[in-house]
């Protein structure tokens, strides 16, 4: 009874008209608060007095190297659901999730790198962030590899959550360890100059950019889960009335 | 298939006690490798060779030999431990004897990890005293080499385990030696930064104890965790 609801998300026809029906709510404030977010953030906001005008990088930097994260512990959680209630649609979900959370990673990585161009006179520096992502991006590489390489659908759900799931064991322990190298190798470098606390008008923009981006995963996610469910659901008899119009 | 593994977890009680069993496992294994012996020197030859590779590509100079030495010695381990993974369970798996192991009514990761153990005893610990002798070549004084055993021995056993989730995963995958390379290499990024510093200090002749113990500290997780994991990915593989 209250559980129904709960139930039909596993359906794969339901999941995939949800899916449609989801996606411009997700998609139209997604629009929205960017674009406001890049206006306020490149035209609205003060020039930073140390950084000049350079720092408006940040504003796509930062909701991109926190979505790498949280995308990754999307993609272990719906992962895991599939594993253990055998659900077909959190595979499918996990699976849609790698693709995106990789290009963001690097999206991270490519804009951090430009950041650091100015800013610290190199674009690249061995720095604990830094490297993190980067192996968190070849975290995602192993994921998406490991599942083109398996042809059965089936297996290749299973084992890929798996894998997902033993990288967000790991994921903690490469951070820290890598920190630890880092401290161990260098003493404190130019990055941890303490920065002025965020202005609001900063702030704000930046605010409005993480909730953009979010809600832009979410209406990426949302297309990719409907093209993954029509791919494995070709079979099936539903699809021929989800698609003619 | 399927519906015979979950019969045979829910009803069979094995007529052989568990720890029996994990020993037959490994002592098998080790039989098996030692009718080899040529391949099982191979990754030991691999260590040397890829040893050798650095002074003749940075200098002969041993005073800039001995800075990159900890580095040297990790990134060779961690290559040549990659090698013999892929046919860790391979064999095994195309014979029918995971399937049997996994019918067997006996714990999959007990016997996994009994095979995960045989894997170490006959890579990890021949890496494990090669290493110093690596490391002589490459300068480090010989006051450096009980670190530098203990720091090997240590940090494969975790490379061991990190590898068997690895090489369980790719079983279904027909050629899965980059994949698995792609797989193992991120995770075993920790064990590589706590060995090389352990191994620096070591051959700076200062305490190694604490990344020391942070190696045991991997490898205890290792030891807890992966060989659910190898299970796991073994059984996904099987059905």
């Amino acid at each position: 009874m209250a559980w129904t609801w709960f139930h039909r998300l596993g359906s794969p026809p339901y999941i995939y008209s949800l899916a449609g029906r989801l996606t411009p709510w997700f998609a139209w404030p997604a629009a929205l608060l960017i674009v406001a977010g890049l206006y306020d953030g490149l035209v609205l906001a003060p020039p930073d007095y140390q950084q000049g005008d350079g720092f408006r990088i940040l504003y796509v930097h930062v909701p991109t190297a926190y979505m790498s994260i949280m995308i990754y512990t999307t993609m272990a959680i719906s992962a895991a659901v599939g594993l253990i209630w055998r659900i077909k649609v959190a595979h499918a979900v996990a699976a849609s999730c790698a693709p995106i959370g990789a290009s963001i990673t690097f999206c991270a990585l490519v804009t951090g790198s430009l950041w650091g161009a100015p800013m610290w006179g190199t674009y690249w520096e061995w720095d604990p962030r830094v490297t993190s992502e980067l192996i968190l991006l070849f975290l995602y590489f192993g994921y998406m590899g490991l599942r083109s390489a398996m042809e059965d659908m089936q297996r290749a759900d299973r084992a890929s959550a798996l894998l997902a799931v033993v990288g967000i064991v790991n994921v903690p322990i490469i951070h820290y360890s890598v920190v630890w190298w880092n401290s161990l190798h260098q003493g404190p470098s130019l990055m941890r100059l303490d920065r002025p606390a965020i202005q609001v008008s900063m702030l704000v923009p930046l605010l409005m950019m993480i909730l953009g981006f979010t809600l832009f995963f979410v209406a990426v996610l949302l297309v990719r889960l409907r093209g993954e469910v029509l791919s494995r659901e070709r079979a099936a008899s539903w699809i021929r009335e989800a698609v003619t119009p | 298939m399927a519906a015979a593994l979950a019969e045979a977890r829910r009803t069979r009680t094995p007529a052989t006690p568990l720890l029996t069993a994990a020993g037959l496992a490994l002592t098998r294994d080790l039989r098996l490798a030692f009718r080899k012996r040529g391949q099982l020197i191979q990754p030991l030859v691999f260590f040397a060779i890829v040893t050798t590779l650095f002074p003749l590509a940075i200098s002969p100079e041993l005073s800039r030999l001995r800075d990159v030495a900890p580095g040297v010695l990790w990134v060779a381990a961690l290559l040549s431990s990659q090698l013999a993974l892929e046919f860790l369970f391979r064999d095994d798996a195309s014979d029918g004897t995971l399937e049997q192991y996994a019918l067997s009514g006996q714990s999959l990761s007990c016997l996994l990890f009994a095979k995960t153990a045989a894997h170490w005893l006959l890579t990890g610990l021949p890496l494990a005293i090669m290493a110093p002798l690596a490391g002589l070549s490459l300068g480090a004084p010989a006051a450096a080499v009980p670190g530098i055993v203990a720091a090997v021995a240590v940090g494969s056993v975790a490379l061991s385990l990190i590898g068997a989730t690895g090489a369980a995963l790719t079983l279904g995958v027909k050629r899965s030696g980059a994949l698995l390379s792609l797989l193992t290499l991120p995770l075993a990024m920790p064990v590589l930064i706590f060995g090389a510093r352990a191994t620096e200090l070591a051959i700076k002749g200062e305490g190694y104890g604490p990344p020391l113990e942070l190696l045991g500290a991997l490898a205890v997780l290792g030891l807890t965790l992966a060989p659910l994991a190898t299970a796991a990915g073994v059984r996904v593989n099987l059905e």
